[in-house]
């Protein structure tokens, strides 16, 4: 029994890889973009004063949380052609991914909001500022510099979890690993350099990620750069919430 | 002259624990009233009550003509005649000190981005605070927080700040300079509602002091109320050191 | 019933279940297994071996599980070995899971404070001594939810099982659908499942992570 790993005959295909790498970029990012949207507008809407409201976002986040995104793209995209509505796959796996990443964002903005301190959203009150005001100076602004490195770990988690749109035939770097393994037969090469590079895509995530951090979250930056002057150690706890977040699919 | 706040027997409750039981007292323009009694007596809610953070079950509150106790009525116009300072200061943490008092100018009056600054810059200068603008809360003394927050309620140009004692979470020395800002404003004449502890303070520049217990208002007077209490209740709240 | 959708094709379904839960079972422990050995790997005194499991654990959390079955599936076959579907994917599954639990258990263990550490060894513990009878036991209520919160992932995953043909729940109502054409009913049913199996233990997962909070304040 002997094998041996033969990478030369992937070497024409890097374009391809390349190309589905850029896909599988582009499907996470819009899904990010609009998944925070939506997460955004259930987390307030959940602790709004309609009960109703409350628990039909509460139903959508669990069911989202509770069941496999296998699942909910094949219910998302033949349920929808079975109506006889047939999305181009590319939409109905980003659909399905800005579903799955407004539950958990959801939660997730939900429990930076609860930890704004009553006493400073009084202030604003008093101060005459609207409810709009408070919602988005106040109270959302300090939740998402909170809670952001769980949502960009979410991010990364969602990233992976779009080569199960492959499922679908989306075109993305999973289907593309499927394309070329079948054309050329070395299997276990073609995953393994798909796997390394979802590994370069989720480190660029990462460092995508910190640096916007660094951009909008001015005061980390101003507290650290004078604690550093003052020759004092710094804070930086980023704790046990970001390693322990369960994951999106 | 007319009072610009004014309580007429005012009851609240809490659930079934009753909190204020007919208070009434009227504070006049340029006054500066100190407010002193136990835990318990109802002085918080009192003030609390007035910029309409708590409703009351009966009675009327008066803020400037405007019926507070009244289901309908316009929060905006209460909260651009009251200021109200925290015994928690209630910064936000995430913006710098003059963040902190542009925000309300540009949202709440309509200030222009540079005519808010100015303003901020101003009655930043007028707490001493001046240099201190772009630094967080975070970076301040206790004592240094709470006259950024007395100046976020001074900028909005209130006719009555009420003042939820405000020095009781600090230290000794950093109390000092608080009631420093305080006294300057009462020099300038802004009518002011106190909770506080500080007798020495109230005894000095209070133009009356009510004293509150079981949620009713006590005894009312001058400073020399604190050398002659009338009512034994007052007397031993004196001898309590508190 | 409706649209071609009978009792026996309900039975497939429900004895289906059984299989995610055999495979759910097998991934989480021996995951906990290799988990626990990536933990200790992670908190060791050496340098190699802290490293090496580092890598590990960012390797395998930098990609998506898929590819990680695909990897051990073909890999294998690549070897010569024609494992049956619930090996490889127990096998991946495996893999996956150790990395996690490691992480988790790592970031536990650490969260607790130096003093407990200095007591023991001040008490002449060794250094395993601590661990088993110290640091682990107050640990472990730490990392009960994130743990029971990583097992409904699990359970989630063995759908993935379905993509390399082992019949689970998702496999079964793949199997259905393509034959009876009711995508809303099967995967709605399947769905339904998984949140039966999920829910319970998302929310055991919830009321303990709260009641460790109010212990904390």
């Amino acid at each position: 029994m002997h094998f041996s790993l033969n990478f030369s005959p992937l070497l024409p295909y890097w374009p391809v890889f390349l190309e589905g790498a850029w896909l599988t970029l582009k499907m996470t990012t819009v899904a990010v973009f609009f998944g925070v949207i939506v997460g955004t507008l259930v987390a307030f809407a959940k602790r709004g004063r309609s009960r109703v409201i409350s628990r039909l976002c509460a139903i959508y986040i669990e069911s989202v949380r509770n069941t496999p995104f296998l699942v909910q793209i094949f219910i998302l995209y033949f349920g929808l052609a079975s109506l006889g509505i047939r999305m181009p796959t590319f939409a109905a796996a980003a659909l399905a991914m800005i579903i799955n990443i407004g539950a958990y964002s959801a939660e997730i903005i939900r429990a930076g909001l609860e930890a704004v301190p009553r006493g400073q959203i009084e202030a604003a009150e008093c101060l005459g500022l609207s409810r709009w005001r408070i919602g988005w100076h106040v109270m959302l602004q300090p939740s998402i510099e909170k809670v952001y490195p769980a949502l960009t770990s979410q991010f990364v988690l969602m990233m992976q979890a779009s080569a199960i749109a492959s499922q679908i035939s989306a075109e993305e770097l999973t289907a593309t690993a499927n394309t070329v393994q079948s054309d050329t037969f070395r299997s276990l090469e073609t995953y393994i350099v798909v796997a390394l590079l979802y590994l370069a895509l989720s480190l660029l995530i990462k460092l995508v990620a910190w640096a916007v951090g660094e951009y909008a979250f001015k005061r980390r930056r101003v507290l650290r750069l004078a604690a550093a002057r003052a020759g004092r150690p710094v804070s930086d706890s980023r704790g046990l919430d970001a390693v322990v977040r369960g994951g999106a699919a | 002259m007319s009072a610009i706040v004014k309580l007429d027997e005012v009851y609240k409750s809490f659930g079934s624990n009753p909190v204020l039981k007919g208070v009434s007292f009227e504070v006049a323009k340029g006054e500066m009233i100190a407010v002193i009694g136990a835990s318990g007596s109802g002085k918080s809610t009192a003030l609390r009550c007035i910029d309409r953070l708590e409703t009351i079950d009966e009675g009327t509150i008066e803020v400037c003509g405007i019926r507070v106790d009244d289901p309908k009525v316009d929060l905006h116009r209460l909260r651009l005649e009251v200021g109200i300072v925290f015994q928690s200061y209630n910064l936000f943490a995430h913006l710098t000190v003059q963040d902190n008092i542009v925000l309300a100018l540009r949202h709440v009056k309509k200030k222009t981005r540079d005519e808010a600054r100015r303003l901020a810059l101003a009655v930043l200068e007028q707490v001493g605070l001046a240099q201190k603008a772009q630094a967080y809360p975070e970076q301040l003394s206790g004592g240094q927080q709470q006259r950024v927050a007395i100046a976020r309620s001074l900028a909005m140009s209130p006719k009555v700040m009420l003042f939820d004692e405000v020095t009781s979470a600090l230290d000794p020395q950093l109390t000092g300079e608080v009631l420093r800002v305080m006294e300057d404003l009462a020099a300038d004449g802004m009518t002011m509602l106190l909770v506080t502890h500080e007798m020495a303070f109230a005894k000095r520049m209070a133009d009356r002091i009510i004293y509150m217990h079981q949620g009713k208002v006590w005894e009312v007077g001058d400073g020399t109320m604190l050398d002659n209490p009338q009512t034994p209740e007052l007397r031993a709240f004196l001898n309590n050191g508190l | 019933m409706i649209g071609g959708f009978t009792t026996a094709h309900l039975l497939y379904l429900v004895q289906s279940i059984w299989w995610t839960l055999v495979l759910s079972a097998l991934a989480f422990v021996l995951g906990s297994i290799g988990g626990f050995a990536i933990m200790l790997a992670r908190i060791s005194p050496r340098r190699w071996l802290r490293r090496t499991a580092l890598v590990y654990i960012e390797a395998i959390q930098g990609i998506p599980l898929l590819i990680l079955l695909f990897i051990v599936y073909f890999g294998l076959s690549v070897y010569g070995f024609q494992v049956p579907a619930l090996v490889a994917a127990g096998l991946a599954l495996m893999v996956y899971t150790s990395a996690y639990l490691g992480d988790i258990w790592r970031g536990c263990i650490e969260a607790m404070p130096k003093p407990q550490w200095e007591a023991a060894e001040c008490l002449s513990l060794s250094r395993w001594q601590t661990l088993r009878l110290v640091i682990i036991p107050q640990a472990m209520r730490l990392a009960l939810p994130p743990t029971v919160g990583f097992l409904v992932q699990v359970i989630k995953m063995t759908s993935l099982a379905s993509v390399i043909g082992f019949v689970e729940l998702t496999r079964a109502g793949q199997i259905i659908d393509n034959s009876i054409f009711q995508p809303f009913l099967v995967f709605g049913l399947v769905g339904a499942f998984y949140f039966i199996l999920c829910y319970p233990l998302s929310r055991w997962s919830q009321s303990m992570e709260s009641k460790l909070n109010v212990g904390n304040r």
